[in-house]
């Protein structure tokens, strides 16, 4: 039977991955899903974030940095715990499993090259948090992951950095890096290749590079069968995706984009959460024929009041800020309204989050807008 | 008192960055319109490819070669292979390149292999319209917060790794564009809300260690305010249900969606303001701060994009 709401989805799943573009409440919302789980369905729940908003963190007891998981609260059937996802330290464990001997180990992460790929690269921000999500569940410690993806440039990134990763040290350009650093004897084909490379790069950044990956090589057969275990994990029935957006234009364009990637490529789209939607009581055609009548008539409508509403001037200009402010919102929310009826995305469950006034804090906070995510149900 | 700080549009490369969904397109978009109404000749780059600055514009996906789009103002995207052809085709001879064979595959080892590669091919093709006087203004819609440092910073970061080579050559001139203040400038976009004013805050102290002027902070979709103290008090009596009944039976409609309408904008107005006063503590006091009012529109695309260069121009006091 396919789940109906989140907490059926939630319950059935052993890791959830949100995804979305950026500021659309990616991480609020794992954090939220998770604070449920932990209450609701119980067991062990780890929420595993990037870069959370630093109130957040602390509302989850994370005020350290740091890779390790940490306990934020025991509830009646389970317990929550939280972990950030330091990039550089991430890599330098992955370094310590796969090397060969301790020298290997120690030139790798003494190399200048490697620091700049570890810290600065892209990709290996996206791959990194792949590779901890697999370590997490492959423990056996926990019976929920809730994981935000990091904030990619291209939505797909962290999907296909196992694969991409795999595919890197397998490539036949990298072979042909190595073979003069080892041969000397660089073929009629490669030749050119390595006319330009000097030209552009220099010889002695190309022998940097070179040593790099010669040192690199020796972890290749572990990475790979690692890279390919993410890419199972990833696929497995046991994990779900989550599309969280508002109902803006650019991140709504994305989340439809993420949803046909999703399926391409076979990964399970568990639900769609939109986030930060105004109230549907702002599409009330009523309250819009008061509303006018507040602009446009706030003079005779304050007249009407009695004296114990106030001055009639100030109450005047009140009423007309009051008109105005509706009609301008209700704009917005029929642009929103238009853009949910457009969605051409379907998966089992959608859930709707009504627009936060306030800022999450605490974990109350989480819990109000978990609840808000847990019970909706499809239309 | 603001006299050494440059005028924002007379710069000749303006980086816009931000966090992810602040509007960091539209407002790039805007300072490349006001810089073309100003009768600049003006180019507008999309970096990250996503086809936001198309949708702004109204027009057909942009290309490397950069188009014009309205009066004076051209766009085009960024294709670091494109740019890599380009500079390879300035810097070396035709027989070489031909025997080349598929650039592609050499480009993503590149790119991939050598850290700063594709960031320098990014930076270097901007400051390259900027140097040949191609164009009076250059905008870039920029990397978002997480990236734009390791950008900005690629020309410094090759020369501590590369010792020789063309690309070692290049960053001298690179690297001199972006430093100057009169030249080159980053203002960076958020909204008046927590992460995004935490990331700006963060991004400004970062953007430091670049050595790229900071030039301004624009602030999207700012709230207006509603109520004065005693306005307030007014409208707190009108939401009590003796006050909402007969405002009901006044306008013969259905008033309590009206008044939550408004409870709600004044919330968000006031936790906006709290999150505004937060970004003007933490920025440098002469740091020109822009703020855009949210325009409440029903359309995107070019109308909207014309509304908020015209707030955007008015704010820089032209």
């Amino acid at each position: 039977m396919n789940a109906t709401t989140l907490e059926q989805l939630v319950a059935a799943k052993e890791i959830v991955v949100t995804c979305g573009s950026g500021g659309v409440g990616k991480t609020t919302t794992a954090a939220a899903l998770g604070t449920m789980a932990a209450e609701a369905i119980g067991g062990r729940v780890l929420v595993l974030t990037v870069d959370p908003a630093r109130r957040l963190a602390n509302a989850m007891g994370l005020e350290a940095f740091g890779n390790a998981e940490t306990l934020v609260e025991k509830t009646p059937r389970g317990e929550l715990w939280a972990a950030m996802l330091d990039t550089k330290a991430s890599w330098d464990d992955l370094v310590r499993r796969h090397a060969p001997d301790t020298r290997t180990r120690d030139a790798i992460l003494a190399n200048p090259l490697y620091k700049n790929i570890t810290g600065k690269f892209v990709q290996s921000h996206d791959y990194i948090a792949m590779e901890r999500l697999y370590e997490l569940h492959a423990s056996g410690s926990w019976d929920l992951i809730v994981v935000d993806t990091p904030p990619t440039r291209n939505a797909l990134d962290f999907l296909e950095a196992p694969e991409r990763m795999a595919d890197f040290f397998s490539s036949r350009l990298l072979r042909w890096l190595l073979v003069p650093y080892r041969s000397r004897l660089v073929n009629a084909a490669s030749r050119p290749f390595y006319q330009v490379a000097d030209r552009i790069l220099g010889s002695a950044f190309l022998q940097d590079i070179a040593d790099f990956f010669i040192l690199f090589q020796s972890m290749y057969s572990g990475f790979v069968a690692r890279a390919r275990s993410v890419e199972r994990v990833l696929g497995d029935r046991r994990t779900t995706f989550v599309v969280v957006s508002t109902l803006e234009p650019a991140p709504v364009r994305e989340a439809e984009f993420f949803v046909k990637a999703l399926t391409e490529r076979r990964l399970h789209l568990g639900a769609l959460v939109l986030n930060k939607v105004l109230p549907a009581s702002l599409l009330d055609s009523r309250a819009a024929v008061a509303a006018r009548r507040l602009c446009e008539a706030p003079g005779a409508v304050a007249k009407a009041l009695p004296a114990e509403a106030g001055p009639p001037a100030i109450v005047e200009h009140v009423l007309q800020e009051v008109g105005q402010s509706f009609l301008n919102f209700s704009v917005v929310a029929a642009r929103e309204a238009a853009t949910r009826a457009e969605l051409g995305v379907a998966p089992e469950v959608v859930a709707t989050v009504p627009y936060q006034d306030e800022d999450i804090v605490d974990l109350d906070g989480l819990r109000r807008l978990g609840a808000a995510l847990w019970h909706e149900r499809r239309p | 008192m603001a006299e050494a700080t440059p005028d924002l549009l007379s710069r000749r490369l303006l980086f816009v960055t931000g966090k992810g969904g602040v509007g960091k397109t539209t407002i790039a978009a805007s300072l490349a319109l006001l810089g073309a109404r100003a009768g600049r000749r003006t180019l507008v780059c999309e970096v990250d490819a996503k086809g936001d600055l198309a949708a702004a514009f109204e027009t057909p996906p942009l290309a490397f070669r950069p188009r014009q789009v309205t009066g004076g103002l051209f766009a085009m995207t960024m294709d670091t292979e494109e740019s890599l052809k380009e500079y390879l085709r300035l810097q070396l001879r035709v027989p070489l390149l031909a025997r080349l064979g598929p650039l592609a595959r050499t480009f993503d080892f590149l790119a991939s292999a050598a850290p700063g590669v594709r960031e320098i091919l990014t930076v270097g093709k901007l400051a390259w319209e900027v140097r040949e006087d191609h164009y009076d203004l250059v905008v870039v819609d920029a990397a978002a917060t997480g990236h734009i440092v390791g950008q900005l910073r690629a020309p410094a970061a090759i020369n501590e790794l590369v010792a020789v080579g063309l690309v070692r050559e290049q960053t001298g001139w690179i690297r001199q564009i972006l430093t100057d203040p009169a030249t080159t400038g980053v203002v960076v976009t958020a909204l008046p809300q927590e992460m995004p004013v935490t990331e700006t805050l963060e991004l400004v102290g970062a953007l430091g260690e670049t050595g790229v002027d900071v030039a301004a902070v624009a602030v999207n979709r700012v709230l207006p305010e509603l109520f004065g103290r005693s306005e307030e008090e007014v409208f707190e009596r009108l939401r009590t249900p003796a006050l909402a009944g007969a405002l009901a039976t006044a306008t013969s409609g259905s008033v309590e969606p009206v008044l939550d309408a408004a409870r709600l904008a004044v919330t968000l107005r006031r936790t906006g303001a709290g999150h505004l006063e937060r970004l003007r503590a933490g920025l440098a006091p002469g740091l020109p701060v822009l703020y855009v009012p949210e325009l409440f529109r029903h359309s995107v695309g070019l109308r909207a994009l014309t509304q908020v260069a015209d707030a955007l121009g008015a704010e820089l006091g032209g």
